[in-house]
């Protein structure tokens, strides 16, 4: 893997930037491998990673059907946070926080990661309630976290309207100052790298469209490539998990839906932090660029199509605006949607399935960026040891049987 | 925005409407006799097609009536709306 260093930038700067080599190998299938991920996003990406590095299995093929970050990976708002309630949601996206912190010097890539600080607005003495119990749930879990007074809150972030006779009045926010944002493409194209070094093959255009199955045991992946054989198969594959696991006659508790997000034109640093309003139902940050990003809850119906309904994108603007009337003037300059898996109780699943060989890492639903290293670290785990890291035991298809839910609905600092 | 034809209202913009997920879910005939993986099914476990699916609306800003509706979940084409008890037509949708 070539290294980026302030040398090579100088090197490669006096050729003119010609010379830089490639992210990884435009792999074309092997016959064989022990281990399939099936989906290129960053969760697929940082689960081959963790497979070659922490398990030493690097016989291993990531599918994409379209591009690398070209899904999910690419069309989130790339909030990371961990500030979740309940002790099995803090412990996952805890673990997950902190990889983020050491990532960008792990991957050797620029993954922007700025812990500018996640502000949850509590408007009302429900979210009060609400916002101060989950921050002593974090203080308990070691996650860092702090309440904030309506003046502690226009301190942090001057932009917020804290006139008490705001149409949403601002009684005061939960504060993670280690949460922030992330490049996305960065973290798709950083763990590709990273995982190709390792020998991981990377094969994109390359959809399965069959999970081929002998005695109760996976045997392989049928391809728009061609036939491919493993011993195991990961399905890591967002919002068509469903689609996945039905090839192979499993049945999940998940549904699709479009999640639209948008951002405005680029405008001079305006935004020091992210900001989230459950009440309201808004979140928003600025990217380095300008653009401020922003994104809402999901289309109510089931889809599959990466587009949703204009009058969710009407609703968004109009909560946006009652939070910062300062935006009034501000032109959108694009929306777009991209396919979640929701599950039941709001929490992925990251689990062994009724078939051998067959691992699931899906119903990240509307939260499954923040928790990518994370996510992969344990998935990784679950494969190579066909058993769930301690982390993710709590997150297996059982939970469904046997009531054991995390219901994060609302619960998480956002709804969803 | 999808327009979706209520069978006694007609058709209106899907603001008026609610989503009611998968139709034609029965009630467990046996509720105490399920065991905990049927219970499971019943609650938890839903179809998820890309492709025709059968599903309920309720016209929450008008006859605020439960009807169900065939669609693609893949074009957000809508095949048929019709009243609940009655069965979805068939063929239920061509496919493109």
């Amino acid at each position: 893997m070539q290294r980026f260093s302030l040398i090579s930038l100088i090197g490669n700067a006096l050729s003119g930037h010609r010379r830089w080599g490639r992210f990884w190998r435009d792999a074309t299938p092997k016959r064989r491998y022990d281990v399939i991920i099936v989906g290129g996003g960053g969760h697929g990406l940082a689960t081959a990673y963790y497979l070659a590095k922490n398990h030493g299995i690097t016989n291993v093929a990531v599918l994409e059907k379209g591009w690398i970050g070209g899904g999910n990976t690419g069309r989130n708002t790339s909030i990371v946070r961990s500030n979740y309630l309940w002790n099995e949601s803090g412990a996952l996206y805890e673990h997950a926080l902190k990889l983020w912190e050491n990532l960008a010097q792990e991957l050797n890539i620029n993954l922007m990661f700025s812990q500018r600080g996640v502000l949850n607005l509590a408007h009302n003495l429900a979210d009060v309630r609400d916002a101060i119990r989950r921050v002593e749930a974090n203080k308990l879990n070691g996650i860092d976290a702090e309440w904030l007074t309506p003046g502690e809150v226009h301190e942090f972030c001057p932009i917020v309207d804290i006139s008490p006779h705001a149409r949403y009045p601002v009684m005061g926010a939960t504060l993670q100052r280690r949460g922030g944002v992330a490049r996305h493409d960065s973290v798709a194209w950083g763990y590709a790298r990273a995982a190709d070094s390792l020998g991981v093959d990377i094969v994109q255009n390359c959809e399965v469209t069959g999970i081929m199955r002998e005695n109760g045991h996976v045997t392989g992946v049928r391809t728009s490539r061609g036939t491919i054989l493993a011993d195991k198969i990961g399905l890591a594959a967002a919002g068509h998990t469903s689609v996945l696991a039905s090839m192979a006659e499993v049945r999940l508790p998940l549904q699709s839906h479009t999640l639209q997000a948008l951002v405005s034109e680029p405008l001079k640093p305006i935004v020091p932090c992210v900001i989230m309003s459950n009440a309201v139902h808004v979140y928003l940050s600025q990217s380095d660029k300008g653009e401020l990003v922003s994104g809402a809850g999901i289309d109510a119906y089931n889809s599959y199509s990466q587009r949703g309904s204009f009058h969710i994108i009407e609703h968004q603007m109009a909560s946006l605006l009652e939070l910062f009337p300062i935006f009034s003037r501000v032109r959108v300059m694009r929306t777009w949607g991209g396919i979640v898996d929701v599950c039941p109780d709001a929490s992925p699943i990251i689990s062994l399935t009724p078939l051998n060989g067959l691992y699931i890492n899906g119903g990240w639903g509307t939260g499954g960026f923040k928790s990518t290293p994370g996510s992969g670290w344990v998935y990784a785990h679950t494969i190579a040891n066909d058993a769930p890291h301690r982390l993710n035991a709590a997150f297996s298809l059982n939970r469904f049987t046997s009531g054991a839910l995390i219901d994060e609905h609302g619960a998480a600092a956002v709804a969803h | 925005m999808l327009r979706i034809c209520c069978p006694w209202c007609g058709e209106r913009d899907e603001l008026e409407f609610s989503y009611g997920g998968q139709a034609h879910i029965a009630y467990p005939r046996n509720p105490h006799a399920l065991s905990d993986e049927s219970w499971a099914q019943y609650l938890f476990i839903r179809d998820n097609p890309k492709d025709v699916m059968h599903e309920r609306w309720m016209h929450a800003q008008g006859c605020r009536r439960w009807f169900n509706v065939t669609r693609n979940t893949a074009t957000h084409a809508i095949a048929a709306a019709y009243a609940p008890g009655e069965r979805p037509p068939a063929p239920p949708v061509a496919q493109d």
